[in-house]
Order: C-alpha cells, then structure tokens, then sequence
C-alpha cells in the first residue's frame, strides 16, 4: 500500500458538531438512525458541507441524512455495497439528479458555504465549477482535440484553445500518447485512455472540483493503476470525490472515506461512518464498517 | 485406458429444436423474397412498357392530345415546386418538435397525449389532410388551387411521420452523451446542438427523406386540392420566380394518373414512362440520404 500523505486537515469534535441548527427543508425520516460519527472540517478548507442531504426517486427514498464535510484539494472516497445511494450522493453534489425526471433532494448542499439547491442557483454554474466522470469512459464521437476543447468552448473560456486543450491532455497524463492524433477519434483510444480523455475534458473547464462515479471499473488493473496515479497528482489542484467498489482503490488513492449502508429496515442509504481513510481501515468505529471493508458481507 | 468417446451429434431434443430453427430460417427467407419479387416483376412491367416512350423529350415536353408528342414537363416542375415547400415548410417544425419532445418536454400527461396523437396523425390516410388543405390553405386562406397550397397539404401530411422518426433518431443518441456534455457545464441547447443532433442527423435524414419520398407520389390530397392534370406552361417565369408559388399545378403523379385512365391504349406507355421519371427521381433523393448519412458517420 501507498503511503498516504498526511492529512492536514484539522477535525473539530464531533459531539458539538452533530447538534447544530437544521437544514431549512429539514425532513427526518422514520427509518433507524445509524450510529454516526460526524466530521467536521473548518469551513474554509471544506469544499462541500451537506446537511440533512436525503434523496428519492419517485416513491423510493435512496438516500436519508447524510450529514458530512468535505475537504478542499483531498481525496474523498463513497464506499459502500450496491444500491447503498453513494453513486447517488455523487450525483447530488453538481446537480446532475435534475437530470432524472423522477428524482427529489431534500436538505443543503453548501458548496463553499452556499446552498446549490437554493432557488436561483443555476446548474449549469454549479457544473462548470464540479465537473464528473461517469464510470464508463463516455468521450464523444468526435476528435481528441474537439473532445477536450468541447466543455471549454460551451463555457466560453477565451484564451489559445490549442493551449487549453494541450495542458489539460498533460494534465490528465494522456498527452504523451495522443499528441500526434488529435484529430483521430476518441472513440479509437483503448478504454483507459478513453478514461484518461474524458478527465481531460473535464480540466479544460478548469473546474475546483471533479467528481468520480467508479471512473475504473470498466478497465483493467494497468489502466487502473494510472488512473489512481492520476487522481493523486490531481490533489494539487483539485478537490476529488469518488465512488469505488473496490476497498483496496478506496484505501489508495483517497485521504478521506465515508462507508455507506442502507438501512436494514428499509431501502434508503445512511452514512455510517466518515472519517480518515487510514483511521476507516485500520481502526473501524462501527461494526458495520469493519465487517464491510474485512470483506463480512457485501 | 478405453474410454468411451464422447457423442456430439443431436440428440433428440436437439435435432427437434434445430429442425425448428432451420424451417423458421426459411420461412423468414421465403417472406423477404415475397416482397423482393413483386418490386422486380412490377419494375421489369414498368420499364417493359414505357421504355419506349421514355426519353429527355418526354421529360422536357408539354402534354398533347398526340400521345408520342405528350410529355410531363408541368409535372416535373409542379412536383420539385410542391417538394421544395413542403421541405422547407415541414422539416424545421418537425426536428424542432422532436427536439422538444425529446430533450425539453417534462415527462406528464398532456406530453403522453401529444406523443399518441403524432402516431395516430401518421396514420391518417392521405385524403383527409386533402380535405384540411382545402378548408385552411385554399379556402380560407385564399391561396387558390396553388402550389403554395399544395405544398403546405403535403407538409401538414408528413410532419407527423417526420417527427416520429426524428424522435426515434434522437433517442438512438446514448443518454452518456448527453450526461457527458451537461456535466461539463454545457446548457440543454448546447447539449442538443453539438451532441445530440450530430449524432441524430443519420436517423432524420432516413426520416425526412422517406417522408419527402411519400410526398413526392402523392396524388389523393393534391386531386383535392385541386391539382390540375392538364398544364400547358411553366410556375412563374423561368428560370426561378417565386411568383410561381401562386401559380396553379400539377404534380406527376396526377399526370401519370391522368394518362391512366385515358381511353386511348397508346398513352399506357406514357404512364408507365411518368412512372419511371417518378422512380429515378425517388432514388435520386435515397442516393442523397445516403451520400448525407455517411459524411455524418465519419467518426
């Protein structure tokens, strides 16, 4: 295992953190309330604060009381099994869930202390500062170069675009080997690279945070290592939020992680416990979390 | 040691199942030649028959009751007129209705209700949007028996079929493009404009081209409205005027028509030669359709 850096990020004590003024579309549930640790991080190194964050789809609650903060240029990982709502909760931090007819938020979502579900917040705003990356590599059919310089041309970003495109392809770790194929597909790249491109893309819009839905489980493990490379190199400049299946990447690439379960009594995820990675997997608080990341079920 | 070698042959159940498949493969066959051989036996009875009378002068002649001088020089026109407005009046409103049927529209009732009635305005038959034509555009628009009015006819005709296709094109576009472009700080309109219509142009162009192709031999609405099947002049003065728009018309189609029913027996070759003027025309348009669906798919 690779040595994490060390974390300087200060945490305050949890119990005066979890009682604190709620969110103003506070809406508990009836489900069991985990036992849940909550951290807090002052505010001006944390990128997001969520607050009573729950989520639906349609009748189905995916998601109920997520509270947590999350830190500026670190690595969070979402870990949980299947069907536990962290691919959910990812899609609740750059308003992508709008895009889903049936899906409902409820709670705040402060990106730098303001609420991006607040009336009058635009998501195309909000997305342009938290760009993603989906968990099958998506480029488009067009050119590398296009590809890259795609997300700065809708967003109007002045400047050389030739350069834009070249530095986020470095960026990415990706520019050694398409240099001389800009104009060739994105479509003809193997699938990391493929990968590879489509966190290029999401530099270019010179984003403060990236979003990663499981960004490597359709590759394979050398495609993988590059990736968890990558995302390391990335903390210099970015803040990161993944989701993983895979506890060994969690344990890897991240500074923070946030275990996640859903409740044994109905389908919504909680969170249960968040805290830094080497304390996560090393020193378990829960029981759950323990039997979880030892491998005891999921 | 001696092992009894392992048996692959099929076994009963097997052999029955296979038999099945095989049968059904053809009886599929059997069916695609149906279909294949009544278009060759019709096109071998067209050509056999009109070949005679097919020739640049039938095209660029004026009718006449002297059945080798006759022509279809009015239809010809009438008919690329009528095409050109309903091209140009149907397409934008049909792309931009499955563009906001697709991308836009929320997901509720009246949605549901406008998607249902587009299927079942597709299959409305043809003379009843003759009769529409007639009411709105010749009557109480006062446009005359035009070919302005013809063409708005055709275009009410096809927009349904249009936008049902567009539709079924734009879904084809993976929703992954779609996520990729907003997650990158993209609006909805730069989303369908640089992702979505790129990758559904192929589909609209079958779409539109396959409308326009059904415009193209369209007879009972445009007999409605009033379509004449004796012309002797050009719409407008040459070589394009757009006066020609109120002009009254004919479209070839009404002109094969026409030479049909005639009694005399020597104009059933000027049918079938309209006919074929009709089909080289239509392929022209797939050819078209096509040559626009590969410069799409270059990637």
């Amino acid at each position: 295992m690779r040595q994490l850096p060390a974390s300087g990020v200060s945490i305050l004590d949890t119990e005066e953190a979890l009682i604190r003024t709620p969110g103003v579309e506070r809406n508990i549930t009836s489900a069991p309330a985990p036992a849940q640790e909550a951290i807090r991080i002052p505010p001006e190194e944390a990128v997001f604060r969520l607050k009573d964050v729950g989520a639906w789809y349609g009748q189905k609650h995916a998601l109920s009381d997520i509270n947590l903060d999350i830190p500026l240029k670190r690595v969070t990982a979402l870990i949980g099994p299947s069907g536990c709502g962290k691919s959910t909760l990812l899609r609740c931090l750059n308003r992508m869930n709008d895009l889903i007819p049936s899906a409902r938020i409820e709670g705040r979502v402060e990106y730098h202390g303001a609420n991006i579900y607040d009336r009058g917040v635009d998501p195309v705003e909000v997305r342009r500062r938290i760009g993603m990356v989906f968990q099958k590599p998506n480029p488009f059919p067009k050119s590398i170069y296009d590809n890259v310089a795609f997300g700065a041309r809708v967003n109007g970003i002045k400047g050389n675009m030739d350069e834009i495109v070249e530095r986020a392809l470095h960026q990415a770790a990706i520019w050694d080997e398409v240099k001389n194929d800009l104009r060739k597909s994105g479509l003809a790249l193997s699938g990391g690279q493929q990968q590879r491109l489509c966190i290029a893309r999401a530099l270019a819009v010179q984003p403060d945070v990236i979003l990663m839905d499981e960004p490597c489980s359709a590759l394979d493990p050398i495609a993988t290592l590059k990736i968890e490379d990558l995302i390391r190199e990335l903390t210099q400049d970015f803040t990161i939020v993944i989701v993983t299946h895979n506890m060994q990447q969690a344990a890897r690439v991240s500074d923070y992680t946030a275990f996640l379960l859903a409740a044994e009594h109905g389908l919504n995820g909680h969170l249960i416990e968040y805290g830094p990675t080497t304390e996560i997997f090393t020193n378990p608080r829960d029981r759950r979390t323990e039997d979880y990341i030892t491998g005891r079920f999921g | 040691m001696a092992s009894q070698p392992i048996i692959l042959r099929a076994s009963d159940a097997v052999a029955r199942r296979q038999l099945v498949s095989r049968l059904s493969r053809y009886l599929f066959l059997g069916s695609t030649l149906i279909g294949v051989c009544v278009l060759v036996v019709l096109a071998y009875d067209t050509i056999a028959t009109g070949a005679s009378r097919f020739s640049f002068d039938f095209i660029t002649n004026y009718p006449s009751r002297f059945s080798e001088k006759a022509g279809v020089r009015p239809g010809v026109l009438g008919t690329l007129w009528v095409l050109a407005v309903t091209v140009v009046a149907s397409i934008p409103v049909a792309i931009g209705t499955a563009i906001w049927i697709e991308e836009f529209a929320p997901r509720n009732r009246f949605i549901t209700i406008v998607k249902i009635n587009l299927a079942n305005l597709a299959g409305v038959p043809s003379i009843i949007y003759g009769i529409l034509g007639l009411a709105i555009f010749v009557r109480f628009y006062d446009m005359k028996q035009s070919i302005l009015a013809g063409g708005l006819t055709l275009a009410l005709m096809i927009i349904p079929m249009t936008v049902i296709a567009a539709q079924e094109a734009i879904r084809q576009v993976p929703p992954s493009l779609r996520d990729g472009a907003l997650a990158l700080g993209a609006t909805r309109w730069q989303s369908v404009r640089h992702n979505v219509l790129p990758n559904a142009i192929p589909g609209i162009m079958t779409g539109i081209i396959l409308a326009v192709s059904r415009a193209a031999g369209e007879t009972a609405a445009l007999i409605m409205i009033g379509g004449f099947t004796f012309i002797r002049f050009d719409p407008g003065p040459p070589p394009v005027n757009f006066d020609a728009l109120l002009d009254s018309f004919t479209v070839l189609p009404i002109q094969i028509y026409g030479y049909t029913i005639d009694s005399r027996r020597e104009f059933q070759a000027n049918a079938s030669a309209g006919i074929i003027v009709l089909m080289i025309g239509v392929m022209t348009l797939n050819l078209i359709a096509a040559v626009i669906r590969e410069r799409f798919r270059r990637y």
